[in-house]
């Protein structure tokens, strides 16, 4: 809501400066997003007339003026095309100043001395308008200050409401509200009514009265075509951003913006039969006031007469029954639509107007006789014509509620934590325009007026109170609550945990957005199929991501085209999988790794990570719950992944994660700069634990035996881990791989392994016997199931 | 025994010249060893009278003495000499980087977020989190915006279908926790959330946390401490701040929390109320018997208020130099 600060000082006039008022609004709720001077800061520009315009001697385009400001006679050399003999027109003479501190002084202008300068919009700060200089009206008195004539001290003032208060959205509604934070008086405006001077009437039939419960009408009929809207008019409309049309839009549009009252006008003459308020027929079609087509759902409520719809009520005016600059005869519509009637239509055809706006808020019910009587009276005053009688149709069945709230005096001080006086409340209330009765002890009962749609509840009226007590006035504590312990569950690793360790190990935490593009998504995960926004922004956030490994390797590519070649970073967040059984929202963490193993550093190697760099970290991070050694790694396949360096990793027979290479195939399709590898795994599970128990330290040594096998490459060192495990007998401690090796020595397709061995008795030592025969057994076993040789 | 004064002195005199502990040992052998000539002195004692042997064999024992004590005392020498080479040999430039690896950080949004949760989390609220992929129900409707509600304008809302969206705050999660468990409530709810809406201030994608406080006698008063003091503390700072009227359909009263951080502007941060009667009562609680505050804050808006970031893009571009800075 835009709005001249003059014409709300017109209903109150608190005395309070621009910015200490716009401050009282945002501190009441009516937040002011903008003050803008309506001219720039400039003086000694007054009203003046050319008497005559000769071309310049030296000069093409400019021209010679006699300028009159009715007490003297100026010469002013100007440069404008419009500049004409009889024009009047804003005239900064010697001395003035205009914005920017432009000073204006005698000058000669190619041999022919000036006195002065005609000024066009912008150069007062009025529009960006530099067409030519301004064109003021005829009656414009000579010398008249113009910043008096066009009334220029004055302030648009843009207050930004908030959806509940539609009874804002007018001065009738501001004056009401300023008047209520200065507990002054607010002007009422008096709008006799019109008598009849004919007695014609157009029908009017409410089909859907639950819709439309009033419309009120009235014929004006012999109106001046001719007539233009006055200048005080047009101002107060300009200043609210709403452009001048045709005296009876613009009377239509300033009822509007004085009461709230959006409006609308036909053209008589145009108008078959009767008004009928209905439902529009599905498929409907009008043509509406901005030239566009609009194919009508049967939710929408439209303003017909026998041929058809002649406007979407509440939302905008077909443009067959407009009103033209011929029209002579009008019909004045002003109605009362209810809001769910009008809710979210208007988006529907892509259509916002001022009157959709209000209509969704609530425009006030008892309103519409008195804004009729009001259009009729300014029309009147400036296109003249016959009024006829007011009609009105009304359901009164059908019309709102007037509620009347309960409001508990105790209620107000629990929810505020103060002793909020009687009489204040009763005052804040009042100047609102609510009516108080109370016939219990510190209780009363609210009637709440026709335009104050938001208000149903007792909280609702002590959010008023508050709010123009002022939020700032009321007490301050803190809550005082019991204090009963959280479960705090050892066996679980905090999220903050994980990420502190993945920190510790050089990944730097990545947050990529959560939608991606589909190419993308089929790239990485072409088996799970993605959940598609239907109104994306754009292409690359079209569809939710079932793993985060694109939103990973798009900021790896983001850091690699900027000399960024060393990459570890870390991602938790959600991944989205839809199958037959519903919509899994999974939250994962995942990681990517690519470049050097080592920061670049003197003591640092140049080799590039590999699978392992990554394993060993993951196997670290699944370590931080004492159940490491829970989580196996199984060789696998992903799509997205080098199908020789996948693992699967499980944890208690179940999938929870991948960890791969990623397809070279992939790293040459996106132009990847080296190998990159990735993990990504359920965090639930990475997060599970066990907590950590007792058991009795050994007094009794180790014995240690080292093993170097030689075995197919094929044969994976779980295989072999398994059979030692279950072959060396229930006292082995622990299996240590510490070497491998393939190459020359050894046979091609072979690779060898070394094994340390170790075991402990719990209560005495083993024998050299004992810790042989195990050695045996494993090397045996291993030699069957393994098809392993002992390295000579 | 002229000849044994001659000996002492050459063996000192050779004593004092050895170079090293090798030399020094050359030394002891040559004088004081089995066959040195010293020893070969004392065994020579046997030719004397036995009046004469006592006095010589001291003399000789004296002299070994002597001699021993000056090989003690050049060996102690050496060997401080020798390990002051070595320690110097030793010496290290200590202004070398270490030999490390570099840490990583957690990303801005993170930080803010833990920072947030340990406010809260210290007078007693739990950290509660929810589907990002929310229905219309649980986003909207049981937050007492119906269907149309003009408030729906607000929310730029990406939806998968009538029913299924984004969700656009994380009030969801408060409504699933009013559902589930009963007053006394106090959770903080941070989370990713969506909007329909991109440009350098709006991000399609974002952080919030909210928070919930359900219990007896709670009033606006608790409403303006609690967040009065989370923003002192937050910014470690005395801001000034500002409450002012707002709307939104699921608290009434509802209110903007403006700071003022010393240089007079007034930047709004949060946004907050007494939970709406009507919120309660889709989740089934007495509206007469609890009341509530909740609040909501944009991560972002925090984060760079706290750090000084000007583009809110950047904290979804992952550029490693920009990450570092908060590490």
């Amino acid at each position: 809501m835009k709005f001249s600060e003059q014409w709300l000082r017109e209903w109150v006039n608190p005395s309070l400066d621009t910015q200490a008022l716009s401050d009282q609004l945002s501190l009441a709720g009516l937040e002011v997003d903008d003050v803008i001077g309506v001219a720039g800061d400039f003086s000694g520009v007054v009203v003046a007339q050319i008497i005559d315009a000769q071309p310049h001697p030296n000069a093409d385009k400019l021209q010679v003026c006699q300028v009159s400001d009715g007490a003297d006679t100026w010469q002013i050399v100007c440069g404008a095309a419009n500049a004409r003999a009889g024009l009047k027109t804003a005239l900064a003479r010697v001395g003035a100043c205009l914005p920017g501190d432009f000073k204006i002084k005698a000058a000669k202008l190619r041999q022919v001395e000036s006195f002065g300068m005609l000024c066009a919009e912008d150069e007062l700060g009025l529009s960006d308008d530099h067409a030519g200089i301004m064109e003021l009206p005829e009656d414009a008195p000579l010398g008249l200050n113009l910043r008096d004539y066009l009334n220029l001290d004055d302030q648009i003032i843009d207050v930004d409401l908030t959806p509940n208060r539609g009874d804002c959205l007018s001065l009738v509604g501001m004056a009401r509200e300023v008047g209520v934070l200065n507990q002054l008086p607010v002007k009422t405006l008096d709008i006799p009514a019109i008598p009849a001077q004919s007695d014609e009437v157009f029908p009017v039939e409410l089909v859907s009265p639950e819709d439309c419960p009033r419309y009120v009408g009235r014929v004006l009929r012999g109106i001046n075509p001719q007539a233009t809207t006055p200048a005080w008019m047009a101002s107060k409309l300009a200043r609210s951003g709403i452009r001048c049309i045709d005296p009876v839009v613009d009377v239509t549009n300033y009822v509007l913006l004085e009461l709230g009252q959006p409006m609308h006008a036909f053209d008589l003459n145009k108008l078959e039969g009767r008004i009928l308020v209905r439902k529009a027929e599905q498929g409907e079609t009008i043509r509406l006031l901005d030239g566009s087509d609009a194919t009508l759902n049967d939710d929408t409520l439209v303003i017909a007469d026998d041929k058809g719809a002649l406007a979407i009520a509440g939302i905008m005016g077909g443009e067959s029954s407009s009103v033209t600059e011929t029209t002579t005869d009008i019909f004045l519509e002003s109605a009362f639509f209810q809001p769910l009637s009008i809710v979210g239509r208007a988006r529907n055809y892509g259509l916002h107007t001022d009157s959709s706006h209000r209509f969704e808020r609530g425009v006030d019910w008892q309103q519409q006789v008195r804004a009729i009587e009001r259009a009729t009276q300014l029309l009147l005053d400036i296109v003249g014509g016959q009024p006829g009688p007011v009609i009105e149709a009304v359901s009164v069945e059908h019309l709102p509620l007037q509620p009347v709230v309960r409001l508990r005096h105790d209620r107000v001080d629990a929810m505020l934590a103060m002793a909020m006086p009687a009489n204040v409340i009763e005052d804040i209330l009042a100047r609102l325009g609510m009516t108080l009765t109370s016939d219990v002890e510190r209780e009363w009962s609210v009637s709440v007026p026709s335009y104050r749609f938001d208000i149903t509840l007792e909280v609702d009226l002590i959010e008023e109170i508050a709010r123009v007590y002022g939020y700032d006035n009321l007490p301050v504590r803190t809550p005082v609550a019991q204090l009963p312990l959280p479960p705090i569950p050892e066996a679980k690793v905090a999220v903050s945990r994980l990420r502190e360790h993945l920190i510790s190990r050089g990944y730097q935490e990545a947050i990529t957005y959560s939608f991606i593009e589909i190419g993308l998504a089929k790239q990485f995960d072409p088996e799970n199929e993605p959940l598609a926004l239907a109104n994306p922004i754009s292409a690359e956030m079209a569809v939710m991501r079932t793993t985060l490994w694109p939103g990973l390797i798009k900021a790896v590519l983001y850091n690699q085209n900027r000399q960024q070649t060393r990459i570890r970073m870390f991602e938790t967040g959600q991944r989205f999988i839809s199958s037959d059984s519903g919509l899994e929202q999974q939250n994962v963490v995942a990681g990517v790794i690519t470049g050097n193993r080592d920061a670049e550093g003197w003591t640092a190697g140049k080799d590039k990570v590999d699978f392992f760099d990554l394993k060993g970290d993951v196997e670290s991070l699944l370590g931080l719950g004492g159940q490491g050694s829970e989580f196996a790694f199984v060789a696998s396949k992903h799509p997205a992944l080098h199908p020789g360096q996948t693992a699967a990793i499980e944890l208690a027979g179940q999938v929870i994660g991948f960890i791969g290479a990623l397809h070279p195939q992939l790293v040459h399709e996106l132009d990847l700069s080296s190998s990159v590898f990735l993990f990504e795994i359920d965090l639930e599970a990475a997060l599970s634990g066990r907590l950590s128990r007792y058991s009795a330290l050994s007094k009794f040594p180790e014995m240690r035996r080292d093993l170097s096998l030689v075995v197919d490459q094929s044969v994976s060192f779980s295989a072999v881990k398994a059979v030692v495990a279950k072959t060396a007998g229930e006292f082995l401690k622990n299996i240590r791989l510490f070497d491998m090796y393939q190459g020359q020595g050894i046979e091609a397709g072979r690779k060898s392994l070394a094994l340390g061995l170790t075991w402990q008795h719990p209560s005495r030592t083993l024998t050299d016997e004992e810790i042989n025969n195990s050695v045996n057994a494993v090397v045996s076993a291993l030699s069957q199931e393994c098809g392993a040789s002992l390295r000579d | 025994m002229e000849n044994l004064k001659n000996l002492l002195e050459q063996g000192k005199q050779a004593v004092e010249t050895a170079v090293d502990v090798k030399a020094l040992d050359d030394v002891r052998v040559q004088y004081l060893g089995k066959k040195g000539e010293l020893t070969q002195l004392l065994k020579g004692l046997g030719k004397l009278s036995a009046e004469e042997r006592p006095a010589a064999g001291a003399l000789i024992n004296e002299a070994k003495d002597a001699l021993q004590l000056a090989l003690d005392t050049r060996k102690s020498e050496l060997e401080a000499a020798a390990l002051t080479a070595k320690l110097a040999s030793e010496t290290l430039d200590v202004t070398l980087p270490g030999r490390r690896d570099e840490l990583g950080g957690l990303h801005p949004v993170t930080k803010t977020m833990q920072r947030i949760e340990a406010f809260f989390g210290s007078i007693g609220y739990t950290v509660a989190e929810g589907p990002e992929i929310e229905d219309d129900y649980h986003n909207f409707e049981a937050l007492n915006i119906p269907a149309h509600h003009p408030a729906r304008a607000m929310h730029d809302t990406f939806y998968f279908d009538a029913h299924t969206l984004l969700r656009t705050h994380t009030s969801p999660v408060q409504v699933r926790t009013m559902e589930s468990k009963a007053p006394p409530i106090r959770i903080i709810c941070p989370g990713r959330v969506y909007r329909c809406d991109y440009d350098q201030t709006h991000s399609p994608m974002f952080h919030q946390v909210e928070g919930l406080l359900i219990d007896k006698n709670i009033s606006f008063a608790d409403l303006k401490g609690t967040l009065e003091q989370f923003l002192r503390e937050f910014f470690e700072e005395d801001v000034k701040v500002r409450f002012r009227p707002s709307y939104f359909p699921f608290t009434e009263p509802s209110i903007e929390v403006d700071i003022d951080r010393g240089d007079g502007k007034w930047l709004e941060v949060l946004g907050c109320g007494m939970v709406h009667p009507k919120v309660f009562e889709y989740s089934g609680i007495d509206p007469e018997e609890y009341t509530g505050f909740a609040f909501g804050m944009g991560v972002e808006r925090l984060a760079m208020l706290r750090y000084g970031v000007n583009d809110l893009r950047l904290f979804f571009e992952n550029d490693l130099r920009f990450l570092k800075q908060f590490s």
